[in-house]
């Protein structure tokens, strides 16, 4: 259950058949707003207990199809199964954690009382937590490092620590599957370090992992896989194999700018990059 | 006159011992719905359904049938209106919600100036009568705010994650929508059951004014709630013995006290720092 599958996906070939250790299996997804297409022909297997980065530019459907294994849109066209079933089937044992812009931080909620919504599914309505879900809850915080601050309002905290809150969130679930919505952006290098340690301990004991990112460097260098997505998968599997100059220059267009060493820089967008991301081939 | 006699003297009579009882019920199922309205942004939903329940209130009372039973349709029809529109007009909310606000109410206004008889018993409905509540009322209004107590306490788990996280509510396999559906129809039963004593003009003070007071003191969504229901029974007590003891209109006294008591706080917590311990 631990062991990672090598590159499964390049340039949209499925090299290996397609089986129930899944935990997604999208096939020939189309999703979009409106009538505008966000991405076409999604075809993507993720493997249990892989730690999966999605990369790619603005508008390239990052969080299109974050949300459409979540569940939170439906597609257009084809189908996604996780965890061997219809999205919704499984729902308790996928966790979402939504961008933090998408978070009102002055909810009068305290860092406790947000991890236990973790456990709500599993609770059902009209039950109330008991000892096994405060234990569930204490561990979570445990994990990500945050039991001192179990009693403070969520917008005490550092943007870092405010991610933690919510990735304990997912474990107090029990969830097998954590969907994050740029879960490193806008947090200083150490604590994307501890992100990631977190993210990657959990990948370790079996739990999917897949997040979108703006921040190549960190998807290149910390996750096991990269998803490079522009509208379309353009390549997927370790960044060491999958990550070179075609890749990035289909992924990102008009825009990278070539080095003279033969590197390239990455020119993000406006909105979102704390300088230049360099991907060096 | 001492305080205790000042506080004892109103109690003689029965019809303030009912409308102490009534105001303090609404105070509280006011403020508990409220903590979830003003989370989610909704402060100007509950107004336009109280004003959206005033043509259901005029036709049922042309028809001779309960005028709160008139109100509770109009009212739910409405809030679940404007869910709907909203889903589907790719209109802005708050678009819809002034188009119905105002659309219901003109019509409840032009059904009002076509009654040609005395309408006494509808104006009371516009600004709250709670001194004049019938025994009958105040049970019904008991058992109401009770079963809505009762629904909120059952599934305030899932309220709370969905006003909260929707995203991750609904990842999770929260029925969303349909949570959303049913705080619109707490929001509007909650306002109906209101008007006797506050009204529909006022009755979006008694939602919003608790729970914004309350959000501005507490750190923990639990810690809220009580806060808010706290403040809700107070203001309805201290509105009430001030509305008699300076002859003024019931439901504006207790609204005039919640508004100066969000100021008071207002004021104190950006004197000392929003939440410093």
């Amino acid at each position: 259950m631990n062991e990672r599958v090598a590159p499964s996906v390049i340039e949209g070939r499925t090299p290996f058949s397609r089986s129930e250790g899944r935990a997604v299996t999208i096939s020939s997804v189309s999703a979009g707003y409106g009538d505008r297409a966000a991405i076409s022909d999604i075809t993507l297997d993720l493997a249990r207990g892989s730690l999966t980065a999605i990369f790619g530019p603005n508008g390239g459907g990052k969080s299109t199809l974050l949300k459409c294994i979540a569940g939170l849109m439906k597609p257009w066209s084809g189908t996604i199964e996780v965890l061997g079933a219809a999205v919704g089937v499984h729902a308790a044992r996928v966790a979402y954690v939504p961008q933090a812009e998408q978070v009102d931080w002055s909810f009068p909620i305290a860092v406790d009382e947000v991890v236990a919504m973790g456990r709500t599914p599993r609770i059902g309505p009209l039950g109330r937590a008991g000892a096994a879900d405060r234990a569930a809850v204490a561990e979570a915080l445990e994990r990500v490092d945050m039991a001192g601050l179990a009693d403070r309002q969520i917008g005490e905290l550092s943007g870092g620590q405010r991610r933690r809150v919510f990735i304990a969130r997912a474990i107090a679930a029990d969830a097998e599957i954590y969907l994050l919505d740029e879960p490193v952006t806008g947090v200083d290098p150490v604590t994307q370090e501890k992100i990631m340690n977190i993210l990657d301990a959990e990948a370790a004991r079996g739990k999917t992992v897949v997040a979108t990112t703006h921040d190549l460097a960190c998807a290149a260098q910390r996750f096991h896989d990269v998803v490079a997505l522009s509208g379309r998968v353009v390549a997927h599997g370790p960044a060491q194999l999958v990550l070179d100059r075609e890749v990035l220059e289909k992924t990102y267009g008009g825009h990278l700018v070539p080095l003279a060493d033969g590197g390239v820089v990455l020119l993000d967008d406006p909105h979102h990059s704390h300088g230049a991301h360099e991907g060096h081939e | 006159m001492s305080p205790a006699d000042f506080l004892l003297e109103p109690l003689a009579y029965d019809f303030f011992v009912r409308a102490l009882v009534a105001s303090a019920l609404v105070g509280v199922a006011c403020a508990v719905v409220g903590s979830f309205v003003v989370l989610k942004g909704m402060s100007f939903i509950g107004d336009a359904v109280s004003h959206a329940a005033f043509p259901g209130i005029v036709i049922a009372y042309m028809l001779g049938l309960p005028v709160i039973l008139g109100g509770a349709v109009a009212a739910i029809g409405t809030a679940l209106g404007i869910g709907a529109l909203t889903r589907r007009s790719g209109l802005r909310a708050d678009s819809i919600i002034g188009v119905l606000f105002a659309g219901m109410f003109a019509l409840g206004v032009a059904l009002f100036s076509s009654i040609p008889n005395y309408v006494g018993d509808l104006f009371h409905f516009l600004f709250g009568d709670v001194l004049g509540i019938s025994v009958s009322d105040m049970i019904a209004l008991s058992v109401l705010v009770v079963a809505l107590l009762l629904v909120i306490r059952a599934l305030w788990k899932e309220l709370l994650f969905a006003t909260f996280d929707p995203l991750g509510a609904g990842a999770a396999g929260l029925p969303v929508r349909r949570l959303d559906d049913l705080l619109l129809i707490l929001i509007a039963v909650t306002i109906v059951i209101s008007l006797q004593a506050v009204g529909i003009v006022l009755v979006v003070a008694m939602i919003t004014t608790p729970a914004a007071t309350a959000q501005m003191l507490v750190k923990r969504f639990g810690q809220m709630i009580l806060v808010a229901a706290l403040i809700g029974v107070t203001a309805a007590v201290a509105g009430l013995y001030l509305s008699y003891a300076l002859d003024l209109a019931s439901g504006a006294a207790i609204v005039l006290f919640e508004t100066a008591l969000f100021l008071v706080v207002l004021l104190v917590t950006s004197l000392r720092g929003r939440r410093a311990a």
